[in-house]
């Protein structure tokens, strides 16, 4: 009983529990089963990448002069022709945007990664975030039609590549989240006839493919425009990707509304707070961040349906890949195209999903007890 | 059955204007009757304590006030005011009436001075430090100031409920109206929530309460109503009440609730 009053020292925990020898043990050989499997994984793991690093870096042939292929083609697939990259990376950035002009669409994809950047630091998350917005967007559309300034006019038909899947993308998601937000309000508003405007917009978009309303915005949306008169079938192509994701967004909003408890809507009203200030401090604030993990799934998704613009004539970055090889002298040298535009997907798509992380776990502090 | 109005308001605020009328209010939920033909006087400054079985509809009353819920026929008219589908006067009514829920309701995504400083900057448009100041004041006054920066997660069930208090004094409403406050909190807790609304009682406040809690009852309350299948059963005094139930339906009550304690 004498020991009772002066605790015994914590000692260390052993070598089996803790640190990365330990980490090893419980979870790749934590009996003879999982210890020969894991060994096997090792192995295959350890052999495909030595073999991808031998087609990709050591037998690699980096450039050819002047188009001339032979180089790659004496590798019969033993080895990655990057030179098709270096030859062909600014046609699939850019398309076929003017090649002296070509500076303006790569300072135009800059300022859309200086805006991504600046708008996930939340101590920019003020009012004046969007004048930087509309700033930043008229420089980009200044920079890519010019005929100001100095600036030669480029049509948009000539547009292509990396900038034309930033520029569908985020005009897409800018303005299909706040369409998405106010649909899923009128759902679920009392007024019957907006209510079924809603319903009716939902249902009608889900209801049909991507697909077919793009050819609907390229074929047949002129057809009800007075003669002469013209919609760019790059803003025809831009509503329709607004409005199919619009109805996705508003039933993944819907549903972060739904989960709310009905307590919270009594005690917004019963302090007199008007339906905007009840929707815009209450609701919405607690409902989006519980939707942030498939909010962001389907920002990813549409990131990439932004690619089907192909089918009605424009040239997105996996268009401009597919056309980079067509040339006689570049066929066959899909694999190095595909690998690079799919990196290029991968690094916008990896970076918002690590960001959504980041920010519900900081916007979801509050529920930490 | 139930006893007329002028009979049993209560002696000491007979003479004070009426804060809440309710004339022959009916509702009904699809086919369930769940009001009945309530008639309620209650005068400014008074406290009324309505308690009966689950189910009596006296939640339902008290929500009728406040128009979280609609009835269907006969009026009520609050501060003067007729309670109608006239959205500017259901703003003012609900800028006069506070009210505090069974289960807290605060905004978990809020601090606790966010939650208390809301509807003064939103409802009252009155400038951020002064609902601040005006916060902690009532902060202070339900004895938890130092948990202005928390989360409503990280305060107990008597401090949430606290705060809801609180937040709504903050709107400086004419009358509270509380829907069985303590019925959700641990019994430890109870005590400190009941002695809250004692303080907020003693400075005069109009409060009409739904709750079991007979010791507040006699402490505080001017009158109390018993309601029973969506009807005034039995009002008055509340020891007159407590001690002489001239029904079987507030005997069984008392008995029934007695046992529970």
């Amino acid at each position: 009983m004498s020991d009772a009053a002066i605790p015994s020292p914590a000692r260390a925990a052993p070598i089996t529990l803790v640190g990365p020898i330990a980490w090893v043990r419980t979870n790749l050989f934590s009996g003879w089963f999982s210890g020969l499997f894991s060994l096997l994984l090792l192995f295959l793991i350890v052999k495909w990448a030595m073999g991808f690093i031998e087609w990709g870096v050591i037998n690699a042939v980096w450039s050819v002069p002047n188009n001339q292929t032979q180089a790659c083609r004496e590798l019969k697939g033993t080895g990655a022709c990057w030179a098709v990259i270096t030859e062909k990376h600014r046609f699939i950035l850019f398309g076929t945007y003017p090649y002296e002009e070509q500076w303006r669409a790569f300072l135009s994809i800059l300022i859309f990664i200086g805006l991504f950047i600046v708008s996930a630091q939340r101590v920019f998350w003020r009012k004046e975030l969007g004048l930087v917005w509309v700033g930043a967007l008229t420089a980009i559309g200044i920079l890519m039609w010019g005929g100001v300034l100095g600036l030669n006019y480029v049509p948009q038909e000539r547009w292509g590549g990396l900038v034309i899947t930033l520029i569908l993308a985020t005009f897409g998601l800018a303005f299909a989240f706040p369409l998405s937000i106010l649909v899923a309000l009128g759902r679920r508003s009392k007024l019957p006839a907006i209510k079924a405007l809603c319903v009716l917009y939902v249902e009608l978009i889900r209801g049909v493919p991507l697909i077919s309303l793009l050819f609907m915005a390229s074929v047949m949306f002129p057809l009800f425009l007075p003669e002469g008169m013209n919609v760019d079938k790059l803003l025809r192509a831009q509503i329709a990707i607004i409005l199919f994701a619009g109805a996705y967004l508003a039933e993944v909003v819907r549903g972060g509304l739904q989960t709310l408890p009905r307590g919270q809507y009594e005690a917004a009203d019963a302090l007199g707070l008007s339906y905007w200030a009840k929707t815009g401090l209450i609701i919405l604030p607690q409902a989006l961040r519980l939707v942030i993990p498939p909010l962001v799934n389907t920002f990813i998704g549409f990131f990439k349906d932004t690619s089907l613009v192909l089918i009605i004539g424009i040239f997105d970055l996996l268009t401009a890949g597919k056309t980079a090889i067509i040339e006689p002298a570049w066929q066959g040298f899909g694999i190095e195209v595909y690998l690079t535009v799919g990196f290029i997907y991968f690094c916008f798509c990896f970076a918002m999903s690590r960001y959504s992380q980041n920010l519900e776990a900081e916007l979801n502090r509050h529920r930490v007890r | 059955m139930s006893t007329s109005m002028e009979a049993v308001a209560s002696a000491a605020r007979a003479d004070a204007p009426p804060a809440i009328l309710l004339d022959k209010v009916n509702k009904w939920y699809g086919a369930m009757h769940v009001l009945r033909d309530v008639s309620l006087n209650v005068a400014l400054g008074e406290r009324l304590v309505v308690c009966g079985p689950s189910g009596s509809g006296k939640s339902t009353l008290i929500r009728c006030i406040n128009r979280l819920e609609t009835h269907q026929e006969g009026s009520i008219k609050v501060d003067g005011i007729e309670l109608s589908d006239d959205l500017r006067a259901l703003d003012a009514i609900r800028r006069e009436v506070g009210m505090v829920f069974q289960s807290f309701n605060l905004f978990p995504h809020l601090t606790i001075l966010e939650n208390c400083t809301l509807a003064p900057i939103w409802v009252r448009h009155m400038p951020k430090a002064e609902a601040e100041a005006l916060a902690m004041q009532y902060l202070e006054r339900v004895k938890i100031p130092e948990q202005a920066k928390k989360y409503p997660g990280q305060l107990s069930g008597g401090q949430q409920q606290r705060v809801a208090i609180a937040r709504a004094l903050c709107m400086k409403p004419k009358i509270m109206l509380f829907d069985e406050p303590t019925s959700a909190l641990d019994p430890e807790m109870i005590k400190e929530v009941l002695e809250t609304m004692v303080g907020l009682a003693e400075t005069g406040m109009t409060m009409v309460c739904v709750t079991h809690e007979m010791g507040f009852a006699r402490q505080v309350a001017d009158r109390v109503v018993f309601m029973d299948r969506g009807e005034i059963v039995e009002q008055g005094a509340p020891n007159d009440v407590f001690e002489n139930p001239r029904t079987d339906r507030l005997k069984l009550f008392l008995s029934q609730i007695l046992r529970g304690h």
